[in-house]
C-alpha cells in the first residue's frame, strides 16, 4: 500500500513541475508550534520542531472536520513516535508525515515538502498554470 | 467400586444446577446418575421465558446441551415422566412401565401453574404460562385472537400479560386481590403500578373474582365476575400462582405440608433421608421458595448432603428486582413492614414521574429491614447491600430513597462492602469471591462471570458486579492507569510534585528527565498548567508557548468558526458607566457580538485573530485587564449587591468579591475555578454552586467549597463558619493550593473532593488543623502566585515580537477570508453552511 502511494506521488511529480516558494523567515516561526502561511491561494500550516532534528512540516491549514483554517493553531506532538498535530477545536490528530487523520480515516490533510534554505522558510508546491506560463514567458 | 445409583427427577433450572454442581464435584465419580425430564426440552431458563416471544429460540434459552450431559456421564431421559416411587424397593417406575433402581433420589419436580377452580377453566383457548410448550400453544391460539386476558396480577401474571401484548393482543389483567403484585407492593405502590401499566395500554381489573367462563357473544369467551359484570376475550391465560409438583412424594408417603410441598430439613432431606427435595417442590420451614436463587442454594445444600459437605439451606431472601411490562418493581426483605414491631417507615411518592419508594427501618433506626420500589430500580443495589449485610444506615435513612440530582441513586461505595457481601444471590457469589477471582488472574468482567457464574442467574446483579470488578481491577492497578499519556508514566499529581520539588521550570527539562517522545496535546497543556501553578511565569514565553491550548496561546476563547471571544475582567461584576461605555464602543467599532456571561461579565464575540491586539490595546488603555476566561484558572467572583444597598445584606459582599477576584486572578489550576460571595443567607449570588462560595453571617463569613453547576451539579459543602475576613482568605488560599497540588488533570473541585480518599473531613484536617504540616508551604506557594501576577494582555501588547503570533498568515496581512458573518437580532453571528455557500464565491484551485 505504502509502495503504491509512493509510485503515485512519483508519477505525479513527473507529470507536474514543482517549485520551492519562500513563505517567510525562521524568525517568523514559533518553536514547537505552528504558523499559517499563504501559498498561491492556499493556506498552509507550517510547524517547526527544533527538538526533532530541526524539522519543518507543512500541511494544509484547513481542518476538514471543523471547516476552519486553524490547523496551525494546533498542539504538535507524537502518537507512538509519529509526529502529529491535534486540531484545536475537536482534538483529532493528523499525521504530519502523510496528513491522515488518526481517528477519522475519511479525513486527510494535504502535505507539502518544507525546508529551511538559509534562514528562508520554503514550501514546495506544484507550479500553477499561471506561474508556469509566466516562467515560460 | 460399585457406584451408587442416583436419580434426579425433574430437569428444570434447579435440577440442572444440582447436576452442574455435582459434575464439578470430585465426589461425582461415586454416582451413576440418571436424569428424568418430563418435557422434551433440556433444562432452560424459565426466568427469561418471555424472551421466547421476542425472538429467542429454545436453544437460546437452554441451560445445557445433551453433549454436555454425555460428557458428564449422566444418563438423560427427556420426555419421560416418573409415575411412582417405591421407597421400600428403592425403585422408580416410569410412565412407559420401566422400573429403575436408586440408592439416592433427588426430587426437583418444580411446580405447576395454579388454575383457579372456575367452571369453564378447561375450555379450549384457556391456557397456562409455564413451559415452552405452553408458549407455543399461546402463540398458536393468539393467531386467531384479537384480545387476551391474564388471570393473575402477580409477577408471572404480568410477565404473561407482557407476552400477550407482544403478540399484539388487546390485553387485560384480572387480579383477585385489590391491587397488582400484592406480595411485593402495598396499596400506594400497587395503585402506581396499575397507573403505569394502564398507560402502556394494558387494562387492569383488580378485586375481581371470576365466577365462570362461558361462550362469549363478540368473542370466544365471556368471563363473568362476582358482581355479574362481564369481560369478553378470545384467549385466557391463567397465571395465578404456582403449586408444588408433589404428587409423587405424596403417593410415596413422604411428609407433606398442609397446603402441599415436600417437607425438607436444612440438609434438604425429606422424611426419608435417602430422598432429597430441592426447588419449588420443597417446603422448608413452612415456606415454598418460588425463586431461582433459593432453589440454587438448596441444590448446593443437597449436593453437600450427598457428598458429606457442609453447606446447608438456611432459608433465603425473597428480595427481587423486576422489570414488568417495562416498569421497575423492587422488593427487599420485609417490604410491607409487618414482620416486626416498632419499625419506622419512610415513604416517597412522586406522582408525576410515578415513582414510589418505601423503607422499613428497625426501631433503633440502624438497620434496613425492607424496602419497596416502584418505577425506578436504580436504588435497589445500594438498599440491598444495606439490607443483606446489615450495614449501619446513615443518620438520615430517607436520603437513600430521595431523588438525587447527580445522575442516579446514591451508591454505596464498593469499599464499604465487607468481603462477605453477597453480590449474586442466585449463585451465592460474594464480593470476596470476585476479589479472589481477579487476584487469581481473571482480567475482565466476562472472565469473572464465567469463573464465578455471578450475574448468570436472574441477572439482577449485573450492574453491581461490574462495579465490583472495575473497583477491584483498579485497586490492583490493572488497566486503569493513572499515567497522563504515553509520554509520561506519571499522574498529574506526581508531575506537580516533581516540578515543584526539583524546581523544573520548563517542559523540555521535565521531558528529558522523566518523559519520552515529543509530548502531545494532553501532557503539554497539563505541564503548562502545572508550571503556571507553581511558578506563574508569562505563558507565552518561548519555552511555554507551544505547550498551550489555542485559547491560552491567543489569550482569548476560540469559537466554532475559528474566531475568538474577548472577556475583560469585571471584578465582582462591578463596573463603572465609563468602562461600560468603553466596552460598548469597542464592541461597536470592531463589530463584535455582545452577550452578558453567567459570571457577571461581558463577552465580545467574533474577533478575528489579527484583530485581538487592537481590541485589547483599546481595553488596556481604558484600564481593563484580561479576564482569563480562556484559561483553566480562576474566572470570576460573582456577588450580590450586599449590605451597601440591600436591606437584607449583613456584610459587604461586593467588596469581598472584588478583593477575592483581585487576589486570585490569573491563578491557573487543573480546571477553571468559579467563586461567589453572597451578602446574606438569601444567597442571591448562588455561592453554594461554586468551587469556592462565601456567605455572609452576622458574625463573619461561612465558607463553602467544591460546589458545581454544569453537567453534574453538586451542592457545595460547608467548610468553615463565622470566619473573619483574614482567616477566610487564608483558608481559601490553602484550599486552592491543596486542590491545585492534588487534583487530576481537568478535574473540577467537586469531582476532586468526591474522589479524594477521606473526603471533606480529610481536607478539613489538612487545611484547618494542618494535619500534614504543609500549610506554611501552601501559603508560600500562593504568595508567589499572587506576587507574580501579570495581565497577560498588557505584557503581550508590550512585545512586538509576541504580537507577530496574532497573524492568520505570516506572509500576508489579510485576515481569514473564510470567516463569514450574517446579522441576526441586530448583531453578527457566524454564517451557517447554506449562508456560507451563498456568500463565499467559489475558488477554482
Amino acid at each position: 500500500m505504502a509502495e503504491a502511494l509512493q509510485v503515485e506521488a512519483h508519477q505525479a511529480g513527473k507529470a507536474q513541475a514543482r517549485e520551492w516558494v519562500t513563505v517567510g523567515k525562521r524568525s517568523d516561526l514559533i518553536p514547537g508550534s505552528g504558523v499559517g502561511a499563504l501559498v498561491g491561494d492556499q493556506q498552509v500550516a507550517v510547524f517547526w520542531l527544533p527538538e526533532l532534528y530541526d524539522t519543518l512540516y507543512a500541511v494544509s491549514n484547513y481542518c476538514p472536520i471543523s471547516g476552519v483554517h486553524l490547523i496551525a493553531r494546533g498542539i504538535v506532538g507524537d502518537v507512538g513516535g509519529e509526529p502529529v498535530v491535534a486540531t484545536p477545536l475537536y482534538k483529532q490528530h493528523f499525521s504530519l508525515l502523510d496528513g491522515r487523520c488518526l481517528e477519522e480515516s475519511e479525513h486527510r490533510l494535504q502535505i507539502y515538502p518544507a525546508r529551511f534554505l538559509g534562514s528562508a522558510v520554503q514550501i514546495e508546491v506544484p507550479v500553477t498554470g499561471r506561474s508556469h506560463r509566466r516562467q515560460a514567458a | 467400586m460399585q457406584k451408587l445409583e442416583l436419580i434426579v427427577i425433574g430437569n428444570g433450572m434447579v435440577g440442572h444446577h444440582f447436576l452442574e454442581q455435582l459434575a464439578a464435584s470430585p465426589a461425582c465419580e461415586r454416582f451413576a446418575v440418571t436424569v428424568l425430564g418430563e418435557e422434551q426440552h433440556l433444562a432452560y431458563d424459565r426466568v427469561h421465558l418471555s424472551d421466547y416471544f421476542s425472538g429467542q429460540s429454545a436453544a437460546d434459552l437452554a441451560l445445557g446441551t445433551a453433549v454436555q450431559y454425555q460428557e458428564w456421564g449422566f444418563e438423560l431421559r427427556l420426555g419421560t415422566r416418573a409415575a411412582a416411587i417405591d421407597r421400600a424397593q428403592k425403585t422408580v417406575s416410569l410412565d412407559n412401565g420401566e422400573v429403575l433402581n436408586w440408592d439416592h433420589l433427588v426430587l426437583a419436580t418444580g411446580s405447576y401453574p395454579f388454575v383457579p377452580p372456575i367452571p369453564g377453566n378447561d375450555r379450549a383457548g384457556c391456557l397456562v404460562y409455564r413451559t415452552l410448550d405452553d408458549l407455543d400453544q399461546i402463540r398458536a391460539e393468539a393467531e386467531q385472537a384479537t384480545t387476551g386476558v391474564v388471570v393473575g396480577g402477580g409477577l408471572l401474571g404480568l410477565e404473561a400479560a407482557n407476552a400477550l401484548k407482544g403478540l399484539n393482543l388487546d390485553t387485560a389483567v384480572v387480579e383477585f386481590a385489590p391491587r397488582l403484585m400484592p406480595m411485593q407492593v402495598d396499596a400506594e405502590g400497587g395503585a402506581l403500578l396499575q397507573d403505569k401499566i394502564e398507560s402502556l395500554g394494558v387494562q387492569v381489573l383488580t378485586g375481581r373474582a371470576t365466577q365462570r367462563i362461558e361462550d362469549g357473544e363478540a368473542s370466544r369467551h365471556r368471563m363473568v365476575f362476582q358482581d355479574d359484570k362481564v369481560l369478553e376475550t378470545d384467549l385466557i391465560v391463567f397465571s395465578a400462582g404456582i403449586r408444588p409438583r408433589d404428587e409423587l412424594a405424596r403417593e410415596a408417603g413422604l411428609d407433606m405440608g398442609e397446603r402441599g410441598g415436600v417437607v425438607i430439613d436444612d440438609q434438604c432431606r425429606t422424611s426419608d433421608p435417602s430422598i432429597l427435595a430441592i426447588g419449588e417442590v420443597a417446603l422448608w420451614n413452612n415456606s415454598i421458595f418460588g425463586l431461582v436463587g433459593p432453589g440454587y442454594q438448596m441444590a448446593k445444600a443437597a449436593l453437600d448432603t450427598l457428598t458429606e459437605g457442609e453447606r446447608t439451606f438456611a432459608g433465603a431472601d425473597m428480595s427481587t428486582k423486576l422489570k414488568l411490562l417495562g416498569v421497575d418493581v423492587g422488593s427487599i426483605g420485609d417490604a410491607h413492614g409487618d414482620q416486626s414491631s416498632g419499625t419506622k417507615l419512610y415513604r416517597y411518592l412522586d406522582g408525576v414521574k410515578q415513582h414510589y419508594r418505601k423503607l422499613v427501618v428497625s426501631a433503633d433506626g440502624r438497620r434496613l429491614l425492607g424496602a419497596m420500589l416502584v418505577g425506578d430500580n436504580s436504588y435497589y443495589d445500594t438498599l440491598m447491600q444495606y439490607y443483606s449485610n446489615g450495614l449501619d444506615l446513615p443518620a438520615d435513612p430517607e436520603s437513600l430513597i430521595l431523588p438525587v440530582s447527580e445522575g442516579g441513586a446514591p451508591a454505596l461505595g464498593i469499599d464499604a462492602l465487607p468481603d462477605t457481601a453477597s453480590i449474586c444471590s442466585c449463585h451465592n457469589v460474594t464480593k470476596g469471591d470476585i476479589t479472589q477471582c481477579i487476584h487469581d488472574g481473571k482480567a475482565s468482567l466476562g472472565e469473572v462471570k464465567e469463573a464465578t457464574r455471578a450475574a448468570t442467574g436472574c441477572g439482577g446483579c449485573a450492574a453491581q458486579l461490574k462495579d465490583v470488578v472495575d473497583h477491584e481491577m483498579a485497586a490492583l492497578g490493572m488497566e486503569v492507569s493513572t499515567d497522563i499519556c504515553e509520554h509520561f508514566a506519571y499522574s498529574r499529581q506526581e508531575l506537580e510534585h516533581l516540578i515543584r520539588v526539583e524546581e523544573i521550570r520548563d517542559f523540555q527539562t521535565l521531558r528529558e528527565r522523566y518523559g519520552q517522545g515529543l509530548g502531545c496535546d494532553i501532557c503539554k497543556p497539563t505541564v503548562a498548567s502545572i508550571l503556571a501553578s507553581v511558578w506563574n511565569d508569562y505563558v507565552l514565553e518561548d519555552q511555554h508557548v507551544g505547550l498551550q491550548d489555542t485559547n491560552d496561546t491567543f489569550l482569548a476563547n476560540m469559537q466554532k468558526d475559528g474566531t475568538f471571544s474577548v472577556v475583560p475582567r469585571v471584578a465582582g461584576g462591578e463596573i463603572t458607566p465609563e468602562r461600560l461605555i468603553v466596552l460598548g464602543e469597542v464592541a461597536r467599532d470592531f463589530n463584535l457580538y455582545t452577550k452578558i456571561t453567567g459570571g457577571q461579565r461581558i463577552d465580545l464575540f467574533g474577533a478575528k485573530l489579527n484583530q485581538l491586539p487592537a481590541i485589547w490595546q483599546r481595553l488596556v488603555d481604558a484600564g481593563f485587564e484580561t479576564g482569563h476566561a480562556y484559561g483553566k484558572s480562576v474566572r470570576t467572583v460573582k456577588s450580590c449587591v450586599g449590605s451597601t444597598w440591600c436591606r437584607y445584606g449583613v456584610q459587604d459582599s461586593v467588596r469581598l468579591a472584588i478583593d477575592l477576584e483581585n487576589r486570585y486572578k490569573g491563578v491557573r489550576a487543573p480546571h477553571k475555578l468559579k467563586f461567589a460571595v453572597s451578602g446574606c443567607t438569601r444567597e442571591c449570588a448562588e455561592a453554594q454552586s461554586k468551587d469556592v462560595g462565601v456567605i455572609a453571617t452576622e458574625r463573619g463569613w461561612n465558607l463553602y467549597v467544591a460546589g458545581n453547576g454544569g453537567m453534574r451539579p453538586r451542592h457545595a459543602d460547608l467548610f468553615a463558619t463565622d470566619l473573619d475576613t483574614e482567616t477566610l482568605i487564608r483558608t481559601i488560599d490553602r484550599f486552592l493550593m491543596f486542590y491545585i497540588r492534588t487534583a487530576d488533570r481537568l478535574q473540577r473541585t467537586a469531582r476532586w473532593l468526591e474522589n479524594l480518599e477521606g473526603g471533606l473531613d480529610y481536607v478539613k484536617d489538612v487545611i484547618l488543623h494542618d494535619s500534614l504540616g504543609i500549610n506554611a508551604d501552601l501559603d508560600a506557594q500562593m504568595a508567589r502566585l499572587i506576587e507574580h501576577y501579570q495581565c497577560e494582555w498588557k505584557t503581550t501588547l508590550e512585545s512586538p515580537e509576541r504580537l507577530k503570533r496574532f497573524r492568520q498568515l505570516i506572509n500576508n496581512d489579510q485576515d481569514d477570508p473564510n470567516v463569514v458573518f450574517v446579522e441576526e437580532r441586530g448583531q453578527i453571528r457566524p454564517a451557517n453552511d447554506t449562508e456560507r455557500a451563498r456568500l463565499i464565491p467559489s475558488v477554482d484551485i
